[in-house]
């Protein structure tokens, strides 16, 4: 398949007996948006950290863009272009808004004297361009430690846009979020998907989010893939009710 | 960011300050010295400690370091410095102004070089910490450093060095050391000040914030810190080159790497004046040098006392810092935003005010 931008075969993690992944594979297509379910504890996160990088897999293998990058480290996988949100958002609490957007520019580039740069070009206009895409232009000099919890989920999308990244994998985007905001927020994950070109790979327990807007969803339970598929597919097949409602 | 320089103004008053000082009070003029070498002592700190969230216990390691390099540097260039340091020597050594000068020149420029090269070799080792395990981490390199020196018999062990003699009087031998640590302490504040509004000091703000984050977006947070610990170490140990001959005589443990008194001070100056802030270990060190001079002046045999009061005080009551107090107080005269809080305030709700609002 030409057109999968990350190919995961037969990942194993395990902490100590318990094992969190066990022979998952999936395949994220480029320019869609893959959705991942699954019961509390079904490993969502773990496959997640073990994507980008957080913890070493057992075994199987993960490749982005036909590159193994199951030995390689945080930093290296987010300048590769893949970028992660937190399941609890993570900002830079005691920095502005802006400054928040300035510092998330991508590094890929970055040579040794570019630490030492200053405000450099366009990149003021593109943070403000990018925080009135998520609304919080007004808020740009604001601490951001400051924002309510669902805006700094907002500033966080907006630095993970900053980055320009390839592929957006994003830990649970509504959790958290009054659900009169959620659909502004599904909007702009889908217009960040087909304006930009984000590739996004999205944990999700709110079932009406996940089944409008991802094209496939891959379900685990206890750390096994249990079932992929359309939406259609998903919400039709037994054992993924099962999984969630604990049918025996 | 901030402003990439300091106001003209400020600017002024800095020099103004600098070369006032000694005329108006000649008699302090070695105080106001060390006030300067504190200044340095608090805002070096305060690059790792406060901008980067990383406490370090180990600074004072470049600084000795820095001391010991021009020491061996200013001997070395002229005499065999195993001889010069051995306690069975009986010729008496002088150098000449050339020597001296050439001599001195050449060791600060040194202590500079080497206590950053140190910097990038310890780096690999402490940076491999965080939290409170970095902080005892580079305490272990500062005791480290004065355990190796006072073992070392080439560079005079425990017994330490007595350095060349200035070859001018007392009094141009106190302005000279005055300027220099002077010039020190204002290059250091112009280059912090420029360093700050760099995308270097968003960086290092990102690092204190959350470092796993900039992590996950990929930011190049190790070469940051190096960096970081480089720059302190660098000023630091230029700062030792010139103290060291200042007071003419250097040993490990109470000169070089005094673990427990200068770098236990630069912290506490930092923490006393807010740290995280331009001009907060600027204040704290001013503050805390003029505390610190009179209990050693009039209360000698409890200025341990004081100091350790003074360091409950802080820590239990006061972890703000005064420059930071007041950023919290006046947030709008340092530029700073807060999202406002007059709604939850006007409504006067119970429990919490919710925030309907939201994003738009």
């Amino acid at each position: 398949m030409t057109d999968a931008i990350i190919e995961l075969t037969n990942v194993t993690k395990s902490f100590g007996g318990v094992v969190a992944n066990h022979n998952v594979s999936l395949t994220v297509r480029r320019g869609g948006i893959t959705g991942l379910i699954g019961p509390n504890g079904s490993g969502k996160t773990t496959l997640f950290n073990s994507i980008v990088g957080y913890h070493p897999i057992d075994s199987g293998s993960i490749r982005f863009e036909g590159q193994e990058i199951s030995q390689l480290r945080v930093q290296e996988i987010a300048r590769l272009g893949l970028l992660r949100t937190f399941q609890a958002t993570r900002i830079y609490g005691k920095m502005s808004c802006l400054q928040n957007m300035q510092i998330s520019i991508p590094h890929r580039k970055a040579r040794f004297f570019d630490m030492f740069t200053y405000e450099r070009a366009g990149v003021i206009e593109r943070a403000e361009q990018l925080l009135s895409f998520v609304g919080l232009y007004e808020k740009r000099y604001l601490r951001a430690g400051s924002l309510s919890f669902g805006q700094q989920k907002l500033l966080e999308f907006a630095m993970a846009l900053m980055n320009e990244p390839a592929v957006l994998l994003l830990d649970e985007p509504t959790a958290g979020i009054n659900p009169t905001l959620i659909n502004g927020l599904i909007d702009r994950l889908q217009r960040a998907n087909s304006d930009f070109g984000i590739t996004m790979l999205i944990i999700e327990h709110n079932m009406r989010v996940i089944m409008n807007m991802a094209t496939k969803i891959y379900c685990l339970a206890h750390g096994e893939m249990l079932a992929a598929g359309v939406p259609a597919e998903i919400q039709g097949n037994q054992a993924v009710v099962d999984a969630y409602l604990g049918a025996h | 960011m901030s402003r990439a320089s300091l106001h003209p103004l400020t600017i002024g008053s800095l020099l103004l300050a600098g070369v006032a000082a000694p005329l108006l009070f000649p008699a302090y003029t070695n105080q106001i010295a060390v006030l300067w070498l504190m200044i340095v002592f608090a805002s070096t700190w305060d690059i790792l400690g406060g901008q980067m969230g990383y406490n370090s216990l180990g600074n004072i390691f470049f600084f000795g370091a820095g001391m010991y390099t021009s020491a061996v540097v200013q001997i070395g260039l002229f005499y065999d410095v195993g001889m010069y340091t051995s306690g069975a020597r009986t010729t008496h050594i002088v150098f000449t102004n050339a020597q001296y000068f050439t001599g001195f020149t050449l060791g600060v420029i040194a202590a500079g070089v080497v206590a950053c090269v140190l910097a990038l070799v310890t780096s690999w080792i402490v940076f491999g910490l965080r939290g409170p395990y970095f902080a005892i981490g580079t305490l272990g390199v500062a005791v480290a450093g004065a355990e190796l020196m006072a073992s070392w018999e080439w560079v005079g062990a425990a017994a330490g060095i007595s350095m060349p003699v200035f070859p001018g009087g007392p009094e141009a031998q106190k302005l000279f050391f005055y300027f220099l640590l002077f010039g020190l302490a204002f290059l250091v504040l112009v280059f912090l000040r420029w360093l700050y509004s760099t995308s270097f000091g968003l960086a290092i703000n990102a690092i204190r914030d959350d470092e796993e984050k900039a992590e996950a977006m990929g930011l190049y947070t190790r070469r940051y810190k190096r960096t970081a610990w480089a720059i302190s170490a660098f000023f630091l140990g230029i700062a030792g080159a010139i103290f060291g001959n200042m007071t003419g005589f250097i040993e490990p443990r109470d000169i070089a790497f005094p673990t427990t008194t200068f770098n236990i001070f630069m912290i506490l100056m930092v923490l006393l004046g807010g740290k995280g802030t331009f001009w907060g270990p600027v204040v704290g060190a001013v503050i805390f040098h003029v505390i610190k001079e009179v209990t050693w002046t009039y209360f000698l045999g409890w200025q341990f006392v004081a100091l350790g009061l003074l360091i409950v005080i802080i820590v239990v009551y006061f972890q703000q810092g005064i420059v930071g107090w007041l950023m919290e107080k006046y947030p709008q005269r340092f530029g700073i935003r807060v999202a406002p809080k007059e709604k939850e305030v006007r409504s006067h709700a119970i429990g919490f005010a919710p925030n309907a609002e939201g994003a738009e």
